[in-house]
């Protein structure tokens, strides 16, 4: 495939089309309700678990289309534990933070034990996690909800309730300020960081893509965040959470991009032979992989229990589907060793542009549910497919 | 004279880059006993796969005549439905299954909806005896042997109706006295059932003992055939047929500057993974110099991927025993980390299942034995990677139109030279290359021998395993033979011929010691 085509620029870039194409869709058919203000905040704040746990869940399924099943019921966990400390016990909350932090961190270290180290298959130990903490977060709660309500500095650390915004500096009302200048310089810095490399790659020889390319992704993405920053600050401003979403958006692109942990993921699940050979302790890669979904899901479970106020021993539960799901239809291959944490924010984004455009619609829930399936399962074919060349069947 | 079975006529057969067969011709004729001899790669395998349909009609040239007529064979299952089957070296049968249940696998009795297993166990014992193997039907197969395995692949084999029965390396596997019977059944099929059979082997001792016809291929062509009472059978003159070729300057020329001991393994055992009682590596004593080529040669499966592998960092086998010495210092290479960290390189014979991340771009392959090198407190530079990767492409010429290419679109000697060239930045003193030319093309095999000498002319060692024996003596300075697990000799290189080095692995085959 020729990379510099615009047939390649298509094919690479599918998902951000396919993307464009159903905002468009549901901006016809629900009116433009879709992109009113208060939707468009609503997306961050309802999908940020979403975010989270498919940044995590990428690491997985990296190291050869491995899942992590219980993550639901590890974030439920955590947030059963966090809301009995702090209703019930009266734990200081940055203690209960931590807390909920290690046990999260335990868990996924508990399963990555048996993944990585004694190598029992990730689906089957997820699965009994999955039942477990299920079962324990029902105990830990005894069947009951723990409201978290006058615990506000929690509520709002981690964005929750109705008024979990950044403050407005320099307020006058209507529109909010401080959300557009946030924009304005992510945005600066955006383009100040492809430049400057760019011309760097330039002064030394390197190739680069062509200049039309270049110009294309970074004026699509500019405007993508100011026009998104426009609508939130017409709205309330930056959710609490979208910072979140942002910290370990960025953290882990770096991570995954830049970092020779970052590479081992990616050639563990390219090719885990060659990767043992060439000296890496596979084993380790995998641990880190589960060990730190753990983490994630933590971070999760306090974004649930924030953003509901309480915690209920029915929360998180097909958590693990949207997150699978986000992956696989940003890009990840089922079999490991390829995706992009970019990828998978824009497979989350879509997932969670169709729930609301179906909402908006008034389409029955139980059908979202099959437009859902029908999505990941059309996403993956085309992965396969197009990896194999196009080629629909396989030859037996 | 008796009927001609099978016919197979100027068959040509090509994979991209390489051409595997080249005209050839044989002739087999109905309740004979038909051996195809020659070196690993010859492509002895890829026409019996032409034959069996693995590569199905129309990716190959030339014709097929089998019983008088022409055939066109798209799968497996149309040569077989012909009687044509194939029993390949390594075993297809399912370990958790019975033997009976293999038996009939894929050919089920009763019908569709519900499999007879009165009859399936008839059947099954009928042929068991016929091919005198006494065990349960309904034993599973892993608890019997390699041995009795072969006798179940041979009843299967008849159970399909077979008339001709082509073998891969039959006894490859098994020891002296289960090859024995195995040989003395064809000889008894071939009595009482007229049974036809191609018996592929390198043990020239029982292709002389079991064939009727010999016919020798070389480099994909048929050289000549070879028949009983009429022409020589003696080993000497089969080898002479394998191996009669010129060596022309298909070898870059290098003045050897060879120094001190570089690294040496004494007593070297290593017990197969899977099957704990299974000795690899029997008692391996070598060394390499610095500067110095070494070249290790012997046949598939003669133990030197595993001894090559048990010393670079345990990626390979159990219960490792023995002494490792690097530049005069005894050490334990317990990873592979280890065996980086003290300047030692493998470069796998598997570059696509082991060496290479094919989905990844090469400039990513480069780097990947050697990350820290490109990198700062784990964050990776990837200027520099990218100049690495670049560097490595020009001096080793590779050909691709930017590093950011994929491996997996490169031709096979162009992934070699970037296995090479991760191996080469991983800044190794001792690089051992197994197989490092296989299934490349001529002008690519003679780069990666430039490359080589380059290494040791840097004072670099090598060791090279490989299969081709004129490359091994155009290249090495020293040759050890490796048969069966065991060191069975060690030539100069200046001394060493293709019929010593054939003689050392046929006559320490069977377990006969040679001095």
């Amino acid at each position: 495939m020729n990379n510099d085509s615009v047939l390649g620029f298509i094919k690479k870039n599918t998902m951000i089309l396919v993307l464009i194409a159903v905002v468009a869709f549901f901006s016809l058919q629900t009116k433009g309700a879709i992109l009113l203000p208060m939707n468009v905040s609503n997306l961050i704040s309802q999908n940020a678990y979403v975010f989270v746990l498919a940044t995590g869940m990428l690491l997985c399924i990296l190291t050869g289309g491995n899942i992590d099943l219980s993550v639901g019921s590890v974030v439920c966990f955590v947030g059963a534990v966090g809301a009995t400390l702090m209703v019930n016990k009266n734990v200081p909350i940055w203690l209960s933070v931590v807390i909920m932090f290690v046990v999260g961190i335990m868990i996924g270290a508990f399963q990555g034990f048996w993944i990585a180290f004694v190598r029992i298959p990730p689906f089957i130990v997820t699965l009994a996690g999955m039942l477990a903490f299920r079962g324990l977060s029902n105990v830990v709660l005894n069947g009951l909800t723990i409201s978290i309500k006058d615990k506000s500095s929690f509520v709002n650390l981690f964005g929750g309730g109705a008024d979990c915004y950044i403050h407005d500096f320099f307020g006058n009302g209507s529109l909010n300020l401080t959300c557009l200048l946030g924009g304005l310089v992510a945005a600066t810095i955006f383009v100040v960081v492809q430049g400057t490399s760019r011309i760097k790659k330039k002064t030394k020889g390197y190739e680069i893509e062509p200049i039309w390319k270049f110009l294309v992704k970074t004026v699509g993405i500019v405007a993508v965040v100011m026009a998104f920053c426009y609508k939130l600050a017409q709205y309330k401003g930056i959710p609490t959470v979208l910072v979140w979403v942002l910290v370990v958006v960025l953290i882990y692109g770096y991570i995954t991009n830049n970092t020779t942990v970052g590479r081992y993921f990616y050639a563990v699940g390219g090719n885990e032979k060659a990767t043992k050979l060439s000296g890496i302790n596979t084993n380790k890669v995998y641990f880190i992989a589960y060990a730190n979904m753990g983490f994630l899901a933590a971070l999760a479970g306090m974004i649930t229990i924030a953003r509901l106020t309480s915690a209920q021993p029915t929360y998180g539960q097909n958590y693990e589907m949207d997150a699978i799901g986000s992956c696989f239809i940003g890009g990840a291959s089922a079999y490991g060793g390829t995706g992009t944490v970019p990828g998978v924010i824009v497979g989350a984004v879509l997932m969670g542009v169709i729930n609301l455009g179906m909402s908006l619609m008034g389409v029955d829930a139980n059908m979202q549910k099959v437009v859902k399936g029908g999505v990941l399962l059309a996403a993956v074919i085309f992965d396969v497919v197009s990896k194999r060349g196009g080629k629909l069947i396989v030859k037996n | 004279m008796a009927k001609i079975l099978l016919e197979m006529k100027n068959i040509t057969k090509t994979f991209p880059g390489v051409k595997a067969l080249d005209n050839v011709n044989l002739q087999v004729e109905e309740g004979e006993i038909h051996a195809l001899v020659g070196e690993n790669g010859a492509g002895k395998s890829t026409l019996m796969n032409v034959l069996s349909g693995v590569y199905p009609y129309g990716s190959y040239e030339g014709d097929i005549i089998y019983d008088s007529e022409v055939c066109n064979f798209n799968a497996i299952k149309d040569s077989e439905q012909k009687g044509i089957v194939i029993i390949h070296q390594e075993l297809a049968l399912i370990p958790y299954m019975t033997i009976a249940e293999n038996m009939f696998l894929g050919n089920e009795r009763g019908s569709k909806y519900k499999i007879n297993w009165t009859e399936t166990g008839v059947l099954a014992r009928k042929y068991l005896d016929t091919v005198g193997l006494k065990d349960s039907t309904q034993t599973l197969i892993k608890d019997i042997g390699v041995g009795k395995q072969q006798l179940v692949e041979i009843a299967k084999a008849l159970s399909k109706n077979a008339r001709l029965l082509i073998l891969d390396e039959p006894t490859s596997s098994l020891n002296e006295s289960d090859s024995k019977a195995l040989l003395d059944l064809l000889l008894k099929l071939k009595k009482e059932q007229n049974l036809t059979s191609i018996i592929i082997s390198h043990k020239l001792n029982e292709v002389s003992y079991v064939a009727d016809k010999i016919t020798v291929i070389r480099d994909g062509s048929t050289i000549e055939t070879l028949t009983k009472g009429v022409d020589d059978f003696s080993e000497a003159r089969i080898i002479n047929g394998m191996v009669g070729r010129e060596l022309s300057d298909r070898f870059p020329k290098r003045v050897p500057k060879i120094g001190d001991v570089m690294m040496e393994v004494k007593d070297w055992n290593v017990y197969h993974p899977l099957y704990s009682d299974r000795k690899v590596v029997n008692n391996v004593s070598m060394n390499v110099r610095k500067g110095e080529v070494v070249g290790i040669s012997g046949l598939m499966g003669a133990g030197r991927t595993e001894l090559a592998m048990s010393i670079f960092g345990r990626s390979y086998g159990e219960n490792i025993t023995g002494t490792l010495k690097i530049n005069g210092k005894e050490v334990k290479l317990k990873t592979v980390q280890d065996a980086i960290k003290h300047k030692l390189a493998y470069v796998t014979e598997d570059r696509k299942g082991n060496g290479l991340i094919l989905t990844n771009p090469i400039k990513i392959n480069t780097t990947l034995a050697n990350l820290d090198a490109v990198s700062k407190n784990t964050v990776i530079d990837k200027d520099k990677e990218y100049e690495v990767a670049v560097d490595y492409k020009q001096k080793l010429k590779t050909k691709c139109p930017s590093v950011e290419q994929n491996v997996g679109n490169l031709s096979g000697g162009n992934q070699q030279k970037v296995l090479l060239a991760k191996w080469m930045f991983a800044d190794p003193d001792i690089l051992i290359l197994d197989e490092p030319t296989r299934g490349i093309d001529v002008g690519a095999k003679y780069e990666i021998y430039c490359i080589i000498n380059q290494l040791v002319d840097a004072g670099k060692s090598v060791i090279m395993i490989s299969s081709e024996l004129p490359e091994v003596l155009g290249m090495c300075d020293r040759v050890y033979v490796m048969n069966e697990g065991r060191m069975v000799g060690e030539l100069d290189g200046k001394e060493a011929t293709q019929e010593k080095i054939m003689t050392y692995i046929l006559q320490s085959s069977g377990n006969k010691e040679v001095k």
